[in-house]
């Protein structure tokens, strides 16, 4: 006999309110459903009444874990509407940021999903690793979390002392070296919590049109950095990284590589930062009525950001969001098969969902 | 005050639980409470430690500006945690909504709904600031403690409509 377990909205395994229903038979996972929505603040329809200032603040605000890329993404869409290219140093420090928010955010994941494992130090390792990220965000933005960098036509602040900021991130690359990709790679504990289990096949993986580390790890090498470059990235040597299985050990290998790779994108874009103004510095912005998107490869896969504008309109017309976790939601519903009960808050957790992001 | 309250006033004070409760924060907030309980930051060595559930816990963290999906579960939740207990809004959000003002889908700030004891500004504030304001909730506590006779008090949602701290009842089931 087949009976409904609720996990959620308020459970300690989950980090944000959402209810995940499962049908379950003995200790297996039939079938499961997803209620979303307690996150609902309304962010799109409140974008149509902030002007494009505003606008920008409280985009910032979708999310607190990748508040850089929705800034960017915006500022983007907004740039193509008003006819503003960003300085070549401002492209750099875009890519900069984006990538120690990468970094943050991927050992971030690392530190829940091995809480979740019961793998308490690996945890605690993640969090101090994690706050050396910070602390570089911190001396190039001045703030941790909600850095506003981003403006129309270029960046807000410089980094002033690049070398500086290459010996952090010199260091950090050590760290993760020496200490996160051994327990991701290596771990017996880390292997036999996550090998086999919450497998996406790559036809499902395609079906279900998921992005970011979840396809990569499910053999779908796409990514935006490579496929449509923006920000600097066109000129940043990188490797696009993937793996076969599809289980969670493949999305965090994924994930632990990327870290690598990021290191790797950062350390070159620091050495190239180009001199120059970091951004146009245009006082009258005319925007061109008209709709402008702009895509860029989050964290978690990838933002579409779709920007309507009205003549003579301070205000935009329509935000609209496409968030990655809104693709790889329903694709937990097929790692979840046929898995035992215990391991679902971690099955769940491999997609890196942001739930803030999704409901806005 | 005879010495087993004192005794339990000083635990409260050393010992303080936290519930953490996002009410449709941006996880700004939420990963700042999880860094402070970090290495670097160490709540642990005030004794506060994040519990996952309201029943264990002395003090309720609320992030995000409550939106109308939460504000039925933020009372249940803060029906559940045992008397007496404080709440903490971490974040600008539940102080004030911050820039999310104005939206129809939220029913904040928070102190409409429960008694707010510290308010942690910032957006997010800092994992130093959240430990402060965790500290100074746990002085609260034992404060209020002595002022309740060491029963343990399971109040119901419904009686958050009348009062601010639940009646010294018997012990319900």
């Amino acid at each position: 006999m087949s009976y409904k377990i609720p996990m959620g909205p308020y459970h300690p395994a989950l980090e944000e309110p959402y209810k995940l229903d499962m049908i379950c038979d003995g200790e297996t996972v039939c079938d499961a459903k997803l209620h979303i929505g307690f996150n609902f603040r309304g962010i799109e329809h409140l974008a149509e009444t902030r002007n494009y200032v505003q606008v920008i603040a409280l985009m910032e605000r979708v999310c607190g874990i990748c508040s850089f890329i929705h800034t960017l993404t915006l500022c983007q869409a907004m740039e193509k509407l008003t006819g503003q290219t960003p300085p070549p140093r401002a492209q750099y420090i875009r890519t900069i940021m984006c990538e120690l928010e990468r970094l943050h955010s991927h050992v971030l994941w690392a530190g829940i999903a091995s809480k979740l494992m019961g793998f308490k130090t690996m945890f605690m390792t993640c969090f101090e690793i994690r706050e050396k990220v910070m602390d570089v965000l911190q001396a190039i933005s001045g703030n941790r979390v909600n850095y506003s960098m981003n403006r129309i036509g270029g960046v807000n602040r410089d980094i002033e002392d690049p070398p500086a900021v290459l010996a952090m991130v010199e260091a950090l690359e050590k760290e993760m070296a020496d200490k996160i990709i051994p327990i991701f790679t290596t771990s017996a504990t880390a292997r036999s919590r996550c090998a086999g289990i919450g497998v996406l096949s790559h036809e499902k993986a395609v079906s279900c049109g998921v992005v970011g580390p979840n396809a990569r790890a499910s053999g779908v090498a796409q990514d935006l950095r490579r496929a449509a470059p923006y920000a600097a990235y066109k000129e940043m040597e990188f490797a696009v990284q993937a793996q076969q299985e599809g289980d969670v050990r493949a999305r965090l290998l994924v994930r632990a590589l990327e870290i690598m790779e990021s290191c790797k994108i950062l350390r070159q874009a620091i050495a190239k930062l180009p001199p120059g103004e970091i951004h146009t510095g245009d006082p009258k912005l005319v925007f061109t009525p008209g709709t402008a998107t702009s895509r860029v490869e989050a964290p978690r896969g990838e933002v579409m950001y779709s920007v309507t504008w009205k003549e003579n309109s301070r205000n935009p017309a329509r935000v609209h969001v496409r968030t990655p976790t809104y693709v790889n939601m329903p694709a937990v519903r097929w790692m979840v098969l046929g898995a035992r009960l215990a391991d679902t808050p971690l099955i769940q957790a491999s997609i890196d969902p942001c739930y803030s992001c999704t409901d806005r | 005050m005879n010495l087993w309250n004192r005794f339990l006033c000083s635990c409260r004070r050393r010992s303080p639980w936290i519930f953490h409760m996002n009410s449709g924060s941006c996880n700004g907030c939420d990963i700042e409470l999880v860094a402070s309980l970090s290495p670097r930051y160490d709540a642990e060595q005030l004794g506060v430690r994040l519990e996952g559930s309201p029943r264990h816990a002395d003090i309720l963290c609320v992030t995000g500006p409550v939106t109308r999906n939460s504000v039925g579960a933020i009372k249940t939740v803060y029906g559940q945690v045992c008397s007496p207990k404080a709440v903490v809004a971490i974040g600008s959000c539940p102080a004030t909504t911050n820039v999310f003002v104005d939206s129809r889908t939220l029913a904040g700030p928070l102190n409409q709904h429960v008694p707010v004891d510290v308010f942690v500004p910032g957006c997010p504030p800092r994992p130093d600031a959240i430990i402060q304001g965790i500290a100074k909730a746990a002085e609260i506590l034992a404060e209020r403690g002595k002022a309740q006779p060491a029963v343990a008090i399971v109040a119901h949602a419904d009686e958050l409509e009348t009062n601010e701290a639940p009646k010294t009842s018997e012990v319900q089931p």
